[in-house]
């Protein structure tokens, strides 16, 4: 059963992430890159890592690729531009790839991958919690690595912010802190008028 | 023949779908008896007397309502992706229930009892947005795909909010277990969490109502401005089908809110000694303390579209960025300080 669901999912994954490189539209090939993710999520379920399973949903799926979509779909791609390019550059790209490819087979070569290395590892007990195990860990033994992740990914927000901030003097904008202190004696007059007689 | 239902019940795969079947018709129902009583109160609210023409009193109301949906014809914008048109509502039906799969009713009842079930709630309302998002761009209309870059931006901003809202609720309990949640709010009325994490609690609440797309934070379907956003160019069954997953996402907001912040099917009366509350049937943890809070919550949501009107998108960003986050990043350190000095009775080392 579990080797059933394991090729399922991988199977999905080759085919989707391939067609995220194959797919004109980028667009759908976002949506595919999403299904990628997905289908990663439930081969960690099958190792139960389910904490790091669903967290790969939560941020990649759920975050990362939305934010991703949305530049994509307001982008104006033409991929005829791009594609005018693809007969002419195929050599050098056809190059380039088994190049990267040989020399990643060198470096990590397809014995480190062999199912003597990675055997089926024991199913835990019921009671075993991955989200308390993963955190004993973090805490304790990964301590400053955790802490050094969590600093460079502060300065990333920082310069993200820091990239994007513009002050524009001349623009105009409103002003949150006087609407937010505004009440009803500052807008709204209540005015008592004298009855007229009709004429 | 009793003996021979139960042995099919043994059956993992049909104990399971027995479940299954047993959480969603009554939330189907609810979904559907949820749109008659908001037409109801809301119009009760504006003076008006709502849906009273279908059936005694308009009870039939929600059932004319769909048969009238079904019915109708799915039309398919020109140019529109067809594939991903059919999908849209799909994926937003299948995310709305499947959180479901891990929502406990009782201290055993539970389909999927999950170590990580909060965040499993969490993961399958990030991918409900995924169905606007397609909807919105397959439709191959403006006002969609407008809608769909409100909706996509608002939903990504109101769930780090929501996020950290659930981070104060896990560093109490110190689970991620909604059974053990619930159990560690047990005592009294005053061990909910609603108390000593009362802004989380708020929070949490107004987020869901962003992420639901609901009043005030309906941009997503502001009519002034968008027509109908994203399910503009829907109708018939596909339509219903957007609708069917927007009350069941309210409904499973709410009844998160219930399990984690006021003691789920604990009942309020717990470990009260006066007139001997506390010892009477009353004080008995049961699915109908669970189903009343979800209620509360439920008419908040309607309560809230009759009386407020809707925010501008700036003011919105603004409420989720610049207030609701920083408000949470303290209050878990305020948690953590008030773990440190060990407050009675919901930070105690058990």
């Amino acid at each position: 059963m579990e080797t059933f669901v394991f090729y399922v999912f991988s199977a999905f994954i080759v085919l989707s992430a391939l067609m995220v490189i194959t797919v004109n539209n980028p667009v759908k090939a976002a949506f595919f890159l999403v299904l990628t993710f997905f289908s990663s999520a439930a081969i960690w379920l099958l190792l139960e890592a389910e904490f790091l399973a669903i967290i790969l949903v939560i941020v990649y799926v759920g975050a990362v690729m939305v934010l991703f979509l949305f530049v994509v779909m307001m982008l104006d791609i033409n991929m005829a531009q791009i594609k005018k390019g693809f007969v002419n550059n195929l050599p050098l790209a056809v190059a380039v790839a088994i190049a990267m490819f040989v020399t990643i087979f060198f470096v990590v070569g397809g014995d480190s991958f062999s199912a003597s290395i990675f055997t089926i590892p024991d199913p835990h007990a019921a009671d075993y919690s991955n989200v308390a195990e993963l955190g004993k860990v973090l805490y304790t033994d990964y301590f400053y690595a955790f802490e050094i992740a969590a600093v460079i990914l502060l300065v990333g927000i920082i310069a993200a912010i820091s990239l994007t901030l513009r002050r524009r003097p001349n623009t105009r904008h409103q002003n949150i802190e006087e609407q937010v202190a505004v009440n009803s004696k500052d807008r709204l007059r209540v005015m008592k008028i004298e009855a007229q007689e009709r004429k | 023949m009793l003996d021979l239902i139960l042995s099919i019940y043994e059956i993992p795969v049909i104990n399971i779908l027995v479940k299954i079947i047993v959480i969603l018709v009554p939330l189907l129902l609810t979904v559907a008896y949820f749109t008659y009583a908001e037409r109801k109160i809301i119009g009760y609210m504006q003076v008006r007397i709502g849906p009273n023409r279908v059936g005694p009193r308009g009870w039939l109301q929600p059932i004319a309502d769909a048969m009238k949906l079904m019915f109708k014809e799915i039309i398919f914008p020109s140019g529109a992706n067809k594939v991903l048109f059919t999908i849209a509502p799909t994926l937003a039906i299948a995310t709305a229930l499947a959180a479901w799969a891990v929502v406990p009713f009782g201290s055993q009842m539970v389909l999927a009892d999950l170590n990580v079930a909060l965040l499993y709630i969490l993961a399958m309302t990030s991918i409900g947005v995924y169905g606007v998002i397609l909807a919105g761009w397959s439709s191959n209309s403006k006002y969609a795909i407008m809608s769909t870059l409100r909706t996509a931006a608002q939903v990504v901003s109101y769930e780090i909010a929501m996020g950290f809202a659930l981070v104060g609720v896990v560093m109490a309990a110190r689970s991620l277990n909604i059974g053990e949640i619930v159990e560690g709010q047990s005592g009294s009325i005053w061990g909910w969490y609603m108390w000593p994490l009362l802004p989380l609690f708020v929070i949490y609440f107004i987020s869901g109502v962003a992420e639901t797309n609901r009043a005030p934070f309906d941009v997503a379907e502001g009519e002034s401005e968008i027509v109908a956003g994203f399910h503009v160019e829907y109708s018939g069954i596909l339509f219903a089908i957007f609708f069917l997953a927007e009350y069941a996402n309210m409904i499973l907001i709410s009844i998160m809110a219930a399990l984690l912040f006021m003691g789920g099917w604990l009942s309020p009366f717990e470990g009260v000694s006066f007139l001997g509350l506390g010892s009477s049937f009353l004080a008995a943890s049961s699915i109908v303390w669970l189903l009343a809070k979800t209620a509360i919550f439920m008419f908040l949501f309607l309560w809230f579209r009759a009386t407020f009107p809707r925010y501008r998108y700036d003011q919105i960003m603004r409420l989720g960025w610049k207030v609701f986050i920083p408000v949470t990043i303290v209050w878990i350190y305020v948690i953590g300080i008030m773990y440190y000095m060990q407050i009675a009775p919901w930070f105690v080392k058990g």
